[in-house]
């Protein structure tokens, strides 16, 4: 049963094209369970069947058994056991019919679900980054909580039950044709006056719906935002005031939740009454007719027609009901194609990077670590496989670059790393660091300009191998529900605890997990909450080291640590990537000083560049950063 | 737990009562409809009395009508009683909360605290209104349909009797069963879209390390793994329907050739034989209705149990009886002072700490990650309470102060600090709701936050994002400083809170927090060591303990750990900052 806070409405915007979106998930379900749905079609036409007969062998048990027999003289009831008999054979391949489809739909309700969380996850691992940055993450979670429900929903019951109604609709009304017509029409009149009724409700409720989901909308942000604030609210003794507005928002939903539910409850009983009332105006109308004989009503065709009408209002009920659901089911599925069809990442790279030993001065491909990199770059034109050591050689030449096209945010950048070298880039916010780094990954494909890395251009380089050959720690650190032990392995997957422990070691980070409750064995939930931000990125550093990547991105990786701490992680880190090539982001003077380029960037511009001794002689930016003049400059 | 919800329905024990009356009522006019519809066969049709007809099927569109009356009255209070009692909940959630101390919010996680007063609060609105309308009406209209039964044939009705007993020993068993594997089935559906959201925010590691497959392989035997858990379930839920069928069938096939002898032996009516099946429906859906109610109903349990924890939850820190509300002035004692964040841990992160600052002093605190720096000034404003030893503020325990007038005077500028949803102003005067616009400036000059806010588009008045994601973390840091200054007070502490501030204006924050409150005790947590050398004293603080502590000078002499955090940072050295911008 959708309760009623959890039926979102359709956003004011509507379905574009509903039918298109219905035979879609159609598709999507017969695609794996055609066969499934074609066998419970038919058995939902048995189990109908089946019980259509039940209720007309009402009729002839009166009209056809009972009524002779109490003018007979001798009772013979021989004829009856053998018309129950009969019918009992019929409901017994009714009541099988109803367990086999039931059964098979939980298989095709599930399986589908199954399949649409694994399809949209799937595709979801392909999008681009901006995806993700231009979707607000609560809406894509929707996709897969609220949106499948819907699915479940629509698939599970929705569909069954309007095709069993539908079915009993027609066998019922047939069946009530046969027996009277005159009642008939009256039962259809009933009928349309409580379709009216059902409609207006509907629409009046629909309103008030919007108002609640509106208010609801605004408690759940107040409790959000409040939430997370709870400790500033604290610090400032702002409880009560806390309170207050609370209660306000707070009383307005319940207004709207109110009358919005009070619509919706009454649609049953009324629907109910009028039902009631439409069997006791046939019940007296039949009477009549039989009493007067006008239309050759039986005793027993009334009794049947009076079980009809009953089974006839309940299934118009029920497909009523089940409209909402499926209105809502087009708007989830609306969202789940849409984010199916969104296109994912582009990668036409064919240079793949290898593990090489030298043989006889040779570069040759080798099925194990080797600690030597090289890229594999099999010529498109005839076919020919060169291999280029993997140096970590960066280059950007004019490399202009916007999230949107029309608003650039590096312009003509020129850049040249050296295998080896400790690239620095230092800047105010928004000045392009972080950009410039989730360009050589190619999180985000420039405008205009070439990146080159080893002397290849990086859109040749595929991408799973262009990320895998740079190590980066991230900025925002994520950590992922699991044990300590997990989070860092998720750089190496197959590495041995003893490595997981070196790579801790080298980050500084084994003294405190070994203080954490179950040491390494300890679950992180919450994105690691339970942390430090220092902690958290001293985790983030060892999962990067495990990795060992050729090259590797630091990206404020230490902003959270302190300056004592750093120095220790940073010689462990140094050592490891001795002689590769490192990128460093940071706004800590300490972090970039001995780094052999600094860059300075302002506006998406490098302004700057040279050692921190050559920047410091230049008197420039940088040389006003680092000695704290800005302000007065 | 229950007792503790039950609580909560307040003023809508009225609406309560009511719902489940109406419901009642609007049964027993139901029931009445299917035994006036014998007499109607048997005593109208039958005996071809007209009048008779007319006269019963007029009681019987009363009937109806007066059904509709409750069931609208039913509707209605059903509604009132239960959005009123999801509304007290959550005001009751709220509020509590709000008396929550710092250990009783680290107990709970945000998300989870959002959940309890949302969705879990939704499913029990949704299960209140199914109790009241619902759980009352299913039983009493079984009961009533059985007594019409009983009352038109014994005999007969006691084969409804048989199949009601049999079908509900059944049901039991199938819902049980299924319940056990419902219960397995939820926590892992919630630890699948627990994984698909961290996949969405953390995207950028998985695209990092190339972990696409790996990610998507997990989730699809998670996603498998449902499907296996949901399918017993449901395996078992989908019994009911042919259960359910095959009494109602052998019901109506037992009455047909009972009743048939019957009526052939004048024992009974043809008119009866229908209500009787008319009644037999009743009877075996309001079965179902009870059934599926009780899944439902176990189903919200968690919901339940999850909010009265949250009820039940009483903040561990309370207001001395004859609290003192004055805080003569800002000197700071530690004595002896032990400290734990659980209390069946003998892992204390503070140890032995013995310390003491006169009022108006600048103290700066200085240490490694994880060093309980943060959790040494928390207990200054009583935050969280010692496990052992005293925190004096102003020559009083801070336990014998009343907590609103010491955290009045105590501003703490929280190293994880927040914004509001609101104008500049709105955000400030959370330091003082009296505030006048003149002293709002006045602390933002002092918390070099004038000039950023003077130049954005709409001054003091421009509007701050939910949790200020539209300023930088340098000027949300300076902000946050003005907001607590403008409390007035007699001590001020700044965990980390200039990290993102350049050094220059760092400098000049520093510069002016001496020059324009003198009298406040200053506590600046740092970790550049320009930002606290110029302090009165300095603490240095190593594995939960004071390491060390004296002026910049003496530190730099004695305390290794010190010397070496400043040989790690030059002392001219500056750190970038967005402020570069505004030159």
């Amino acid at each position: 049963m959708p309760g009623p806070m959890h039926g979102r409405m359709p956003k004011g915007k509507k379905i574009e094209n509903p039918g298109k979106v219905f035979k879609r998930l159609m598709g999507y379900v017969a695609k794996s369970y055609a066969p499934h749905l074609i066998i419970v079609a038919v058995l939902i036409l048995v189990s109908v069947l089946a019980n259509v007969q039940g209720t007309m062998f009402i009729q002839s048990l009166i009209d056809d058994y009972i009524t002779p027999m109490l003018t007979a003289d001798v009772q013979d009831f021989h004829p009856l056991a053998m018309a129950i008999l009969r019918v009992a054979c019929f409901y017994a391949v009714g009541v099988a019919a109803a367990y086999t489809y039931n059964r098979l739909m939980i298989n095709v309700t599930q399986g589908v679900l199954r399949n649409l969380r694994n399809d949209l996850f799937s595709h979801m691992e392909t999008l681009p980054i901006k995806y993700f940055d231009t979707h607000a993450h609560g809406d894509i979670m929707s996709v897969y909580t609220n949106d499948t429900d819907t699915i479940r929903q629509m698939v599970s019951q929705s569909m069954p039950q309007v095709f069993n109604s539908a079915i009993t609709i027609v066998s019922v009304l047939v069946s009530m044709i046969i027996l009277s017509v005159p009642l008939t029409l009256l039962t259809l009149g009933m009928v349309a006056v409580m379709l009216v009724i059902t409609k207006k409700t509907a629409g009046l409720s629909g309103r008030y719906f919007l108002q609640q989901q509106k208010d609801l909308g605004k408690v759940n942000g107040f409790i959000e935002e409040m939430m997370e604030g709870q400790k500033v609210v604290k610090v400032f003794c702002h409880e009560e005031e806390n309170v207050k507005q609370f209660r306000e928002l707070n009383d307005n939903l319940y207004h709207s939740a109110d009358r919005a539910n009070y619509l919706v409850n009454i649609v049953g009983p009324v629907n109910m009454q009028l039902g009631n009332v439409s069997y006791v105006v046939c019940a007296i109308v039949g009477g009549i007719l039989a009493i007067s004989g006008i239309s050759g009503l039986s005793l027993g065709a009334l009794a049947s027609f009076l079980t009809f009408n009953k089974s006839f209002n309940m299934p118009i009920n029920q497909v009523s009901q089940q409209f909402n659901s499926i209105v809502m089911a087009m708007a989830g599925a609306e969202r789940i194609f849409k984010m199916m069809d969104e296109v994912p990442e582009t990668d036409a790279g064919y240079v793949t990077l290898v593990n090489v030993k030298e043989e006889g001065g040779r570069l040759v491909e080798s099925a194990e670590r080797t600690g030597r990199w090289a890229w594999r770059h099999e010529h498109q034109a005839n076919h020919a496989v060169d291999y280029v050591e993997l140096k970590g050689d960066v280059v950007f030449d004019g490399v202009d670059f916007g999230y949107n096209d029309d608003k650039i945010v590096l312009h003509d950048v020129k850049l040249y790393a050296e295998p080896g070298q400790k690239i620095a880039f230092v800047g105010s916010t928004g000045a392009g660091k972080t950009t410039i780094t989730n360009l050589i990954n190619r999180f985000y494909d420039i405008q205009d300009g070439k990146i080159r890395y080893d002397g290849i251009n990086v859109n040749k380089i595929k991408k799973a191998d262009l990320r895998r050959s740079l190590g980066i720690v991230l900025q925002d650190t994520h950590l992922f529900t699991g044990t300590v032990m997990d989070n860092i392995r998720y750089g190496k997957l197959d590495a041995t605890d003893q490595e997981v422990i070196a790579a801790a070691k080298l980050a500084n980070a084994d003294g405190f997990i070994r203080n954490l409750p179950e040491g390494y064995d300890t679950v992180l939930t919450g994105d690691g909450a339970n942390l430090s931000q220092g902690q958290r990125q001293l985790l983030a550093i060892a999962r990067a080291a495990i990795a060992d990547p050729p090259v590797l991105i630091l990206d404020e990786a230490t902003s959270s640590i302190d300056t004592r701490t750093e120095r220790i992680v940073q010689d462990g880190m140094d050592k490891l990537m001795k002689g590769r090539t490192t990128f460093v982001i940071a706004h800590r003077l300490s972090t970039v000083k001995n780094s052999d380029c600094i860059m300075v960037l302002e506006q998406g511009r490098i302004i700057e560049r040279g050692t921190h001794d050559q920047l410091i002689e230049e008197k420039g930016k940088y040389y006003q950063l680092y000695t704290g003049n800005a302000i007065g400059a | 737990m229950i007792k503790t919800l039950a609580a909560q329905i307040k003023e809508f024990k009225k609406e309560s009562v009511l719902t489940p009356i109406f419901m009642v009522l609007e049964v027993v006019f139901e029931t009445l409809i299917p035994l006036m519809m014998a007499s109607i066969i048997d005593d109208g049709v039958e005996a071809g009395d007209m009048r008779h007809i007319y006269l019963v099927g007029a009681c019987m569109i009363a009937s109806a009508l007066g059904g509709l009356f409750c069931g609208i009255m039913g509707g209605k209070f059903g509604a009132r009683a239960s959005t009123g009692f999801a509304r007290n909940l959550r005001q009751a959630m709220f509020d509590n909360i709000q008396t929550f101390s710092f250990s009783n919010l680290d107990k709970f996680s945000t998300a989870g605290l959002v959940t309890r007063m949302t969705t879990d609060v939704t499913n029990i609105q949704m299960a209140y209104q199914m109790l009241l309308r619902i759980c009352f009406r299913a039983p009493i209209s079984m009961v009533c349909a059985m007594s019409m039964a009983f009352f038109i044939n014994a005999r007969l009705a006691s084969i409804y009797m048989v199949a009601l007993v049999l079908l509900a020993i059944v049901l039991f068993f199938i819902i049980s069963r299924a319940m056990k594997y419902f219960q397995m089935a939820f926590p892992k559906y919630d630890e699948l879209n627990a994984s698909v959201q961290e996949n969405v925010s953390a995207i950028r590691v998985v695209k990092a390390y190339v972990r696409e497959d790996y990610e998507t392989s997990r989730l699809k035997k998670a996603s498998q793994a449902i499907y296996d858990i949901f399918l017993k379930a449901e395996k078992n839920v989908v019994l009911n329907m042919p259960v359910m069928q095959f009494t109602v069938y052998s019901c109506i096939l037992l009455i047909s050739w009972m009743g048939a002898k019957m009526i052939v032996q004048r024992e009974l009516t043809t008119g009866e034989l229908m209500s009787l099946m008319a009644y037999c429906m009743n009877i075996l859906m309001s079965l179902m209705m009870v059934a599926m109610i009780f899944v439902m109903m176990s189903m919200s349990i968690a919901s339940a149990r999850r909010i009265s924890e949250v009820l039940d939850e009483k903040s561990d820190l309370t207001n001395p009886e004859n609290p003192v509300y004055d805080i003569p002035d800002g000197e700071i004692e530690f004595r002896n002072v032990d400290f734990s964040y659980y209390k069946d841990e003998n892992k204390n992160v503070l140890q032995e700490i013995n310390l003491k600052i006169r009022a108006g002093e600048t103290v700066g605190i200085i240490g490694g990650t994880g060093s309980s720096k943060t959790t040494l000034v928390n207990l200054i404003s009583r935050l969280y309470d010692v496990t052992k030893g005293s925190v004096m503020v102003g020559g009083h325990d801070v336990r014998e102060y009343d907590m609103d007038s010491l955290r009045g005077q105590v501003a703490v500028v929280l190293q994880k600090n927040v914004l509001f949803s609101g104008t500049v102003l709105d955000n400030l005067r959370w330091g003082d709701e009296n505030a006048t616009e003149e002293e709002c400036r006045r602390v933002c000059r002092l918390a070099c936050a004038d000039e950023f806010i003077e130049k954005m588009p709409e001054g003091y008045n421009t509007y701050i994002e939910q949790g200020g994601s539209n300023v930088s973390g340098g000027q949300k840091q300076r902000l946050c400083i003005a907001r607590a200054l403008l409390k007035k007070p007699k001590i001020l502490i700044l965990d980390d809170s200039t990290s993102a501030v350049d050094t220059a204006t760092d400098a000049k924050i520093r510069q002016a927090l001496a020059q324009e409150i003198p009298d406040t005790t200053k506590l600046i947590i740092a970790q550049r060591v320009s930002s606290v050398q110029h302090a009165d004293h300095i603490i240095v603080m190593e594995e939960s303990r004071i390491n060390g502590y004296g002026t910049h000078e003496e530190l730099i002499e004695t305390n290794e750990i010190y010397r070496e955090v400043y040989e790690s940072q030059t002392s001219g050295g500056g750190d970038f900052d967005e402020k570069v911008e505004v030159v």
